[in-house]
């Protein structure tokens, strides 16, 4: 099967019900939204969603009814505030029940360095005294060297991560940069990737900077082309953060009906990612643009 | 010059860092003040967000909303990703650790996961993120917030973010070897924690605030010196400085 495929089939394809899926692995910038849609559009259920904060991407997820399970640092939405469809579902199990497994942002990483390094666990000095550091994917361990006293992290082990990248090949060679995240070490950790990218480019422009190739292609299952995939997040140097769309996401699924009507506008009704672009307007597709480009100084890698 | 809640804890909160080498610095009035140490008292200091970039240059007018927005990103001196960003916090070199409220007890500890009942929660909370790690990790932590008495509460609901746990030697023999929860910056004064029961108490009064203002907005006792010392008013440089970091008002309201 080609890697390079459209987006609606790489989801189809690649996430299953009841599968844990990794997003959001650049925190708030790069965050696959566009994948997220796509798994709203195909009714996928009862997933486990991981992350470390992948803003409000997972609250419209959660109210749409495809989670079963979260595992992550943090569920809201980073500038306006508490997520909406998180507090309906832990609080009155609606649209459904959502278990929650609690991490912090560098437990979460620990466990996928761990996994990464195809490791159990990994020792931490962080969470120690707290309450989610009794939680079963933490436990106390002691230093066989020193008898000091540490926290170990369980592996985590998503069975897909799903990545939205500035460009790759059609190989799924990806280049990265800006704020990385867990990048890497989801890519890693994962049973396989899933990429979503604002450009595909020919093989010679990977091979061009290999340091900035972040994911070997030899780990991706999928690669689709999604100009605007992180829409309303940031993806450097091609789109800036769409800060409006997440105070009306906010004030819109403050209750059961206003989310769903946002759903269905936004989502639902939607053909794909030209529909939701086309659904944005030219005019604010044009102000996510940055200003200017803002070039790195060229390195050489003469021999 | 007059100046408005918001403001007065920025500016008080800034000059937590005269001489401070580098802050882990949380987005919102941690990050604004931040960025005004920088331009007043602590131009050596190196800001560190959680998204993975240390050392970011903020733009005044620009400031990111998220802690790894894109403005963080052009020229930073470092975008190590948030892995080796706490490992260097783990590693013992961020020398402060600077996070907004949510809710604190007497001793310090901090609640953003759930109100009310773990299982069935009155509110659930958006969680950790990063608050834990900086909290555990960083060598010295303040808690910049608002002085409201819904936050300062006799026991949080759920321990989110270690302070000194029980008190007395509890955070060290949790395992935390790191960092102390040396003072919360908030607008009415600055409390700090008494050095055996490590337990919170007055340390100073904003112009014009009475003790007994004070602790109509907590919570739980709250003790104070005979003679509490006043915080020197924010200079009209100051101020200045803190609204051209923020001319839209996005974080100081």
């Amino acid at each position: 099967m080609p890697k390079l495929r459209s987006l609606r089939a790489a989801i189809a394809q690649e996430v299953e019900d009841g599968m844990s899926v990794f997003m959001g692995a650049a925190l708030e910038s790069l965050i696959p939204f566009a994948a997220g849609y796509e798994i709203m559009r195909q009714h996928k259920r009862d997933l486990t969603l991981m992350t470390t904060i992948s803003d409000m991407q997972f609250d419209q997820i959660i109210g749409a009814g495809c989670a079963a399970r979260v595992c992550g640092a943090w569920v809201g939405n980073v500038a306006a505030g508490l997520g909406h469809n998180y507090r309906r579902a832990v609080e009155r199990g609606e649209p459904g029940p959502l278990a929650v497994e609690n991490h912090s942002n560098f437990s979460m990483a620990l466990g996928l360095k761990a996994a990464a390094m195809g490791v159990p666990y990994l020792p931490t000095r962080t969470l120690m005294g707290s309450d989610f550091g009794e939680e079963a994917s933490f436990a106390g361990v002691q230093c066989p060297f020193t008898g000091e006293n540490l926290l170990a992290v369980r592996a985590v082990k998503p069975d897909v991560a799903i990545l939205h990248v500035q460009r790759a090949d059609d190989e799924g060679n990806a280049h990265v940069w800006g704020n990385l995240g867990v990048t890497q070490d989801a890519a890693m950790a994962a049973g396989k990737v899933l990429l979503t990218c604002e450009e595909i480019v020919p093989h010679e422009v990977i091979l061009s900077d290999p340091n900035r190739t972040l994911i070997p292609g030899f780990l991706v299952a999928a690669v689709a082309c999604v100009p605007l995939g992180s829409h309303p997040s940031p993806t450097q140097g091609y789109n800036r953060r769409d800060d409006d769309f997440y105070f009306d996401y906010h004030a819109k699924s403050r209750d059961r009906a206003g989310f769903e009507e946002w759903l269905n506008h936004w989502v639902l009704e939607v053909e794909g990612q030209d529909g939701y672009i086309e659904r944005l307007g030219t005019e604010r597709v044009a102000r996510l643009k940055p200003d200017s480009d803002y070039m790195a100084a060229p390195v050489s890698y003469g021999y | 010059m007059s100046y408005s809640d918001t403001e007065l804890l920025a500016v008080v909160a800034a000059r937590q860092l005269a001489g401070v080498t580098s802050v882990f610095a949380g987005v919102g009035v941690p990050l604004v003040a931040a960025v005004l140490a920088q331009k007043t008292r602590a131009p050596q200091l190196v800001i560190v967000v959680e998204g993975g970039s240390m050392g970011p240059r903020m733009v005044p007018g620009r400031l990111p909303y998220s802690t790894n927005e894109m403005r963080t990103a052009p020229r930073a001196q470092m975008l190590p990703g948030i892995t080796d960003t706490f490992l260097f916090a783990q590693r013992g070199f961020l020398d402060v650790g600077f996070v907004g409220g949510a809710q604190i007890d007497p001793y310090g500890n901090l609640n953003s996961s759930v109100i009310g009942g773990y299982e069935r929660p009155k509110v659930r909370l958006p969680g950790s993120g990063g608050a834990n790690d900086i909290i555990s990790l960083c060598r010295r932590v303040m808690v910049v917030t608002m002085h409201e008495r819904r936050r300062f509460v006799p026991k949080v609901d759920f321990v989110t973010s270690p302070g000194f746990l029980s008190g007395g030697d509890s955070r060290r023999d949790a395992g935390l070897v790191f960092g102390t929860v040396s003072r919360i910056v908030t607008h009415l004064g600055t409390l700090a924690f008494d050095p055996e029961s490590r337990r919170l108490q007055l340390e100073s009064l904003h112009p014009g605030v009475t003790v007994q203002q004070v602790r109509d907005n907590t919570g739980f006792e709250l003790p104070a010196p005979e003679h509490v010392p006043v915080t020197e008013p924010p200079s009209a440089e100051e101020l200045e400085t803190l609204r051209s970091i923020d001319p839209e008002r996005n974080f100081l309201g």
